[in-house]
């Protein structure tokens, strides 16, 4: 370690691997033992900001998709993901992911995920939401809970798999347009690392706290997008915003979709299953964007409650009983008794549509491939073309999992390919990061705006501006104010100057990259003229297949202004058709 | 609503600056009643203070980060109502019986190591091929298992274990029922390869049997019935030729 004038903490040796894993949730751990066991001798890095237990899938509920009952089909399974997608899915990846879906189920279940079970001893399934049968796995409703610590305590018998917990990573490393590794600040030494690698893979997860209601966990930032969006990989279909029905007022704490495929009714304030207006044939097991669509219009017509935090209907298991919700649903029953001081088996739950999840993503291939040699994407962070404008409520879990475990194939491929990472350019781009990071935060001085009072701006303007109705003029207004949130925020102070765990820094990093997310999707919405999915403007309220059966893709040039470009679906036998449910 | 106050008293240690932990006091506004004390933290890091530091992330209960001392008690911070407190002000410490690195973040390396000890895995004498498909196994055969699979690893229970206080090497409480959810499960064969940390000087029989781990654990989780439970397979062990599973 070298101590500067400047107090930069900066390591000399670097460390090395041959596959280095961004993130670790599902996807990134799943990545990481398919490296693995793709070839034992690979040398694998794992970089988190948290311990890996504490990632996001941990608050997934509901369950993972699977077509692993016989009355089921890969064709269903698929027709019933691009249906959901309203089309804009790629239909060559929907093919090889229903495929893999149930293979990969059946693995979590030999690494220990307690999966809840029918009376023969196999794997259970429940209903959900866009699918035509019964095609959800569960772990009760704690399903990415039991699937993290699984996959995460299975993948600590691999020695190959070293871990760098609770390091940030703050910039990709680029030699000669390959992406040869990361800078990270380790949280708890305060120095800045390079950390290389023949290949890497970005699994860094949503953006959810972009948004001021969200069910996405604090750490939720969006920081691989940003990453690759800033080393010039395009971020694809970044208007599509998926909000989830069932969100707690106040906190936005999740309430699974499972509650309704086990039977529990929404309604509104005359009692009325209201969703019989909207979707007749599904009724509650409608998906998520025409729910949530649904849930908005009644508030606008006036039959919401009327809460403390804003309006609300109710979501009401009473009817089933305690005994299958204790059995199916004791996490909602717990969430219920803590954080709102019900009791579902008694009473309705108050909810309302909450942001939840993000369909766009880091432009990636069927093998989690991106444009830039070297450089991976799998699970929330990437779009590999799977989710379309909506994705279908439990298809994110085994969407970890299958592509989590492609990049990681791919990744070590890749890395056996290429010659092995060189010091001569990385001690130098190491420096200018770490410089950088000096420069625009630590050493700061004189900075008048507070960073909470930003975020908390950014997230209201996103809210109003990019919630589930957009506008043109809604937009246009969100992009103009997003600017003006940048330019305060070159302003901003730092009040805290030490080296040791410093969550401020980290803290306005995060919100450096929310800020240019922000812009990406108000700017891809503003483009996308149609309403497709989750992307609902009032102004177009009608699909057009004509000029938007097409990808979005978005460039960094600079903040105000960044390039737009479409690229085409790759349909298959599922011809686009009116999307009714 | 509008004009209640509450006070914060946060400890703050910078070990660059410090020599021990400090209390700093914050009176902020107590703006809703559903508030629980860690929206009280964020108010102060986003309003008043932004170099306090702390982890947190879900806000529900699940990922278990914020663990820290709440009036001398291990709790999550995000299920603590500042209702349950106020008007009496209320201390926020680093969670007992583990180094400090700053403020409120305490170091955890120690458990990450202990976990991978007790091989939370399955663990086969041979494995079974994906094509043959899932292992058989009933609802009651995970109710075996199934409150042990419910630790979040938030460590409430090192806090409050007073064995642990005493001698950082105990394996501790989240480790040992952890070690029980996999020698519960009927697809493991790993019991054996397990016990030889589980018998140790610095394993099971090292607890007293106080039992506060099972109080303070915020998922229903019995680490101290896991114990005694664990305590009983390193004896049959060496009584009974064929008392354990292997």
């Amino acid at each position: 370690m070298l101590t500067t004038p400047n107090r930069i903490r900066w390591q000399v040796d670097f460390e090395s691997y041959d596959v280095l894993v961004v993130g670790g949730g599902l996807a990134g751990i799943r990545a990481a033992i398919a490296a693995v066991e793709t070839n034992p001798r690979v040398r694998v890095g794992m970089v988190s900001k948290v311990y890996p237990m504490r990632s996001h899938t941990v608050s997934a509920e509901g369950g993972a998709a699977a077509a692993l009952r016989p009355e089921d089909s890969y064709e269903n399974h698929a027709f019933d993901t691009v249906k959901g997608s309203d089309y804009l899915a790629d239909q060559d990846v929907v093919e090889a992911f229903v495929r893999e879906a149930p293979v990969e189920i059946i693995q979590m279940e030999h690494w220990g995920c307690p999966w809840s079970r029918d009376d023969d001893g196999k794997i259970s399934a429940r209903p959900f939401g866009g699918m035509t049968t019964w095609r959800t796995c569960f772990a009760a409703d704690k399903t990415g809970f039991h699937m993290l610590h699984a996959v995460f305590q299975t993948s600590l018998k691999y020695p190959q798999i070293q871990r760098h917990d609770e390091a940030f990573v703050t910039k990709l490393l680029v030699e000669d347009s390959r992406c040869v590794g990361v800078v990270a600040l380790d949280m708890k030494t305060g120095r800045f690392d390079a950390i290389t690698a023949k290949s890497v893979i970005l699994a860094t997860g949503g953006l959810g706290r972009v948004y001021a209601f969200t069910t996405n966990g604090n750490i939720c930032t969006g920081d691989g997008m940003s990453l690759a969006y800033r080393a010039g990989v395009g971020l694809k279909d970044m208007e599509m915003v998926q909000f989830h029905p069932t969100g707690l007022p106040f906190t936005g704490i999740l309430i699974t979709e499972a509650v309704r495929g086990e039977g529990g009714y929404l309604l509104n304030n005359e009692g009325e299953r209201f969703l019989k207006r909207y979707v007749p044939n599904k009724m509650e097991l409608g998906p998520r964007d025409i729910i949530s669509r649904a849930m908005i219009t009644e508030f606008e017509e006036g039959r919401g409650f009327e809460g403390p935090h804003g309006k609300y209907l109710h979501l009401d298991v009473r009817h089933l009983g305690e005994k299958v919700i204790d059995r199916k649903l004791p996490f909602m029953r717990e969430l219920g008794r803590e954080f709102v001081g019900i009791d579902i088996v008694k009473e309705p739950i108050p909810v309302r549509p909450v942001q939840h999840y993000m369909m766009g993503g880091v432009d990636a291939d069927i093998s989690g491939a991106t444009p830039m040699a070297g450089l991976y994407a799998a699970g929330e962070c990437a779009n590999v073309g799977l989710n379309g404008a909506n994705r279908l409520g439990s298809n994110s879990l085994p969407e970890c999992l299958v592509f989590g475990a492609a990049a990681g194939r791919a990744a070590t491929e890749y890395a056996s390919s290429v010659k092995p990472v060189t010091s001569n350019p990385v001690d130098a781009l190491l420096w200018d990061e770490a410089h950088r990071v000096e420069v625009a935060f630590l050493e700061k001085k004189g900075g008048t705006e507070r960073m909470g009072a930003i975020r908390e701006e950014m997230q209201h303007e996103m809210d109003q501006g990019a919630g589930v109705f957009r506008t043109k003029e809604g937009l246009e207004k969100l992009i103009e104010r997003l600017g003006g949130l940048r330019e305060r925020f070159g302003r901003i102070k730092i009040e805290d100057s030490s080296r040791t765990f410093n969550t401020e820094l980290t803290s306005a990093m995060e919100l450096d990259f929310m800020l240019e997310l922000s812009q990406t999707i108000a700017v891809t919405a503003l483009a996308r003229d149609e309403s497709r999915g989750a992307h609902a403007r009032r102004d177009y309220p009608e699909r057009n297949d004509e000029k938007f059966l097409k990808h979005s893709l978005v460039f960094s040039r600079d903040a105000a202004k960044p390039r737009l470009e479409y690229r085409d679906v790759h349909l298959g036998d599922f011809k686009p058709q009116a999307r009714t449910y | 609503m509008a004009d209640k106050r509450i006070t914060i008293e946060a400890a703050r240690y910078d070990p660059d600056k410090d020599e021990r932990p400090r209390l700093q006091s914050y009176e902020i506004p107590f703006y809703d009643d559903s508030m629980v004390v860690l929206d009280a933290l964020n108010y102060i890091k986003s309003e008043v203070d932004g170099s306090l530091s702390y982890r947190w992330s879900c806000r529900m209960g699940i990922c278990g980060s914020c663990g820290m001392m709440v009036n001398g008690t291990p709790k999550l911070t995000c299920n603590a109502f500042v209702r349950d407190y106020w008007p009496r002000p209320i201390t926020v410490q680093p969670l007992n019986n583990f180094p400090i690195i700053r403020d409120l973040v305490i170091d955890m390396d120690d458990f990450m190591h202990k976990l991978k000890e007790i091989k939370p895995w399955i663990i086969r004498k041979q494995e079974i091929p994906l094509g043959a498909g899932e292992h058989r196994q009933t609802n009651d055969q995970i109710d075996d298992f199934r409150q042990f699979s419910q630790c979040i690893n938030c460590m409430l229970c090192y806090a409050a274990c007073p064995v642990y206080g005493l001698n950082n090497e105990f394996l501790g409480p989240a480790a040992i029922a952890l070690a029980r959810r996999y020698n519960l499960d009927s697809r493991d064969q790993g019991l054996k390869q397990r016990l030889p940390v589980l018998a140790d000087n610095e394993g099971v029989w090292e607890c007293s049997f106080v039992g506060e781990c099972s109080v303070v654990c915020p998922k229903g989780v019995d680490p101290a019935k896991a114990i005694q439970q664990t305590k009983l397979d390193t004896t049959l062990r060496f009584v009974l030729p064929y008392g354990n599973r292997d």
